[in-house]
């Protein structure tokens, strides 16, 4: 009974989740003179024009590929400094370790328009404006604080007594770290890297103000929807629903790691 | 739990040290340097002392936005905190039902912050929006373009609706790294589904909710995008938060001096109450074990 109340809930709330969601997609199945000129909780005449201007014109499926690009290094890059690092802090005791540790965080708390004009000038001196690799490295200052913050909550949920048995063991330091301690965080390794995706993915003004052209984000593109005529919101719609689909991706092949959770039985 | 001591843990450290220390040291030291001078063109400045930071503290519009910004934050945790950990509870643990559940919760997170807002301004019409249509159909007066408190009302269900889901993430991913053991131990003791939460799953759960806590804190506090899609930081200037009021200045009047002032102030609020509530979540976990 109590468990029928919960699933009941839990109903309500991703039915008010999806609402907005809905309204995207009922937008942008129909033309910007439709959606401007009557309520339809259902659209009557559907039209995929918006789509397919997306996937026609380079200027709008570029942004995607050049996205997907940053974001993907973006990951893999913070994924791979932060995990030794995490195991640091959630081990060992070091000099300047906690400063060190609040210290990480303190760089999501300035305004990000403060970082705006010497990133500009930082990467121009290294003529990295219009790549991918300097968004990436630019997202890294928000975006491995937060994975070494998340990393450590769950490494420190790992007795430590897993890594004295596995030293006695025989085992080496990468040896143990690959195969006995990454799969036992496994969980918080997927909730990381779905967080990295998902902040470098909608960042849009470090990715703006380093881009041009060659490596323009999807979220920039979006904003010249922006036409003399006014804003084309059918068009807006399809392409925020598209955006949705590789961070929906990423969460589905992560959701494994994340529903399993804790496998003690495994050492 | 005593740690190991060893110094050379620093060499793990130290490539996530270098990565972050070439982003924010730079642009930090250049801040500094822009706050206490006066610039009038690339080689014309004059070295102007404290006179950026006292004319911004001074600045009775900051300090209204000072505080509608700590009204914000502080709604924002006090309600997507509780509702989020409430939702993670009410998750399904495996199967289909857990994975579909965590893609939909996801969806919010995933539009760019600009999108939102416009996305919602369709939303919240009256007369071609479906949240707008559906409150005026329940025969509420209710427009966010000409009322500051619905426009607070809209900005906070929005901020509501949009990052939520981040708790949630969080929590689930805690309560799911707690062994079944526990639980097993517990249901032999016979106890009850309150101290199962408050024993067991709340404070393993301290972790990812001191991370949950501090996020929400900064990124709420910080909020731009959004809002001022949506509302412009209207009506009048109900809906003007902090960096609404920062971008104001910096491009708006193009005042560099005051604007990197108002920054560093700003930044030092977020550090000081982050520090705040860290130290807080971490005594709150010591004092329970």
């Amino acid at each position: 009974m109590r468990m029928q109340k919960r699933s009941i809930g839990l109903l309500i709330y991703l039915g008010l989740l999806l609402l907005p969601i809905y309204w995207m997609l009922n937008m942008s199945l129909r033309t910007n003179a439709n959606i401007l000129g009557e309520f339809a909780l259902f659209p009557t005449d559907l039209t995929l024009e918006n789509y397919i201007k997306i996937f026609t014109e380079e200027a709008w499926y570029s942004g995607y590929i050049n996205s997907i690009i940053y974001v993907t290094i973006n990951t893999v890059i913070s994924l791979t400094v932060a995990l030794p690092a995490a195991y640091a802090f959630s081990r060992y005791r070091f000099l300047g370790d906690k400063h060190m540790f609040f210290w990480l965080l303190t760089n999501r708390m300035a305004p990000p328009a403060v970082f705006l004009l010497p990133f500009f000038q930082l990467y121009s001196t290294f003529g990295l404006i219009d790549t991918h690799i300097a968004v990436a490295i630019s997202h890294c200052l928000f975006n491995v604080p937060l994975a070494v913050w998340i990393l450590e909550g769950f490494m420190s949920g790992v007795p430590r007594e897993i890594d004295e048995m596995a030293y006695i063991d025989g085992y080496s330091y990468p040896r143990f770290f690959l195969t006995v301690f990454v799969p036992l965080i496994r969980t918080g390794i997927g909730v990381t890297a779905f967080f990295c995706f998902m902040f470098s993915w909608v960042e849009l003004l470090f990715a703006r103000t380093l881009t041009t052209t060659d490596a323009k984000p999807i979220a920039a593109t979006m904003t010249r929807t922006v036409s003399a005529t006014g804003l084309d919101w059918g068009l807006l719609a399809a392409a925020g629903i598209l955006t949705i689909v590789p961070g929906a991706l990423v969460i589905w092949f992560v959701r494994n790691y994340m529903a399993k959770g804790f496998a003690l039985g495994r050492v | 739990m005593d740690k190991w001591e060893n110094n050379k843990a620093w060499f793990m450290v130290l490539p996530v040290f270098l990565i972050v220390a070439l982003s924010a040291i730079i642009p930090l030291m250049t801040v500094v340097n822009y706050s206490v001078q006066d610039i009038f063109g690339p080689n014309q400045r004059i070295f102007v002392g404290t006179e950026w930071f006292e004319e911004v503290l001074t600045d009775r519009r900051l300090h209204e936005s000072l505080w509608r910004q700590f009204l914000f934050s502080g709604l924002v945790l006090v309600i997507e905190i509780p509702l989020g950990v409430l939702v993670a509870l009410a998750m399904p643990k495996r199967g289909w039902r857990a994975s579909a559940t965590l893609v939909l919760l996801a969806l919010p997170l995933l539009i760019p912050w600009n999108v939102i807002g416009t996305i919602w301004i369709i939303f919240t019409r009256p007369d071609i929006g479906l949240f707008g249509a559906a409150i005026n159909n329940l025969g509420l007066d209710f427009d966010h373009t000409a009322a500051p408190l619905d426009a607070w009302v809209t900005v906070m269900l929005m901020e509501v609706w949009h990052w939520t889901p981040l708790v949630v993430l969080l929590a689930y991913a805690g309560l799911q790294a707690i062994p079944e053991a526990y639980y097993q131990a517990a249901r032999i003791d016979g106890a009850s589904a309150w101290s199962v939460f408050r024993y067991i799953q709340l404070p393993k759960m301290r972790g990812v909710l001191t991370i949950a806590v501090l996020l929400r804190f900064m990124d709420s506090f910080l909020i731009y995008a959004e809002p001022f899609v949506l509302t412009g930081g209207g009506p009048g200037n109900s809906t003007t938060f902090l960096s609404i009021h920062l971008v104001k200045i910096a491009v708006g009047q193009f005042d560099l001096g005051p604007a990197a002032a108002f920054s560093l102030i700003y930044f030092l609020i977020v550090l000081l109450f982050s520090w705040l509530f860290y130290q807080a979540l971490l005594r709150v976990g010591t004092g329970d074990k």
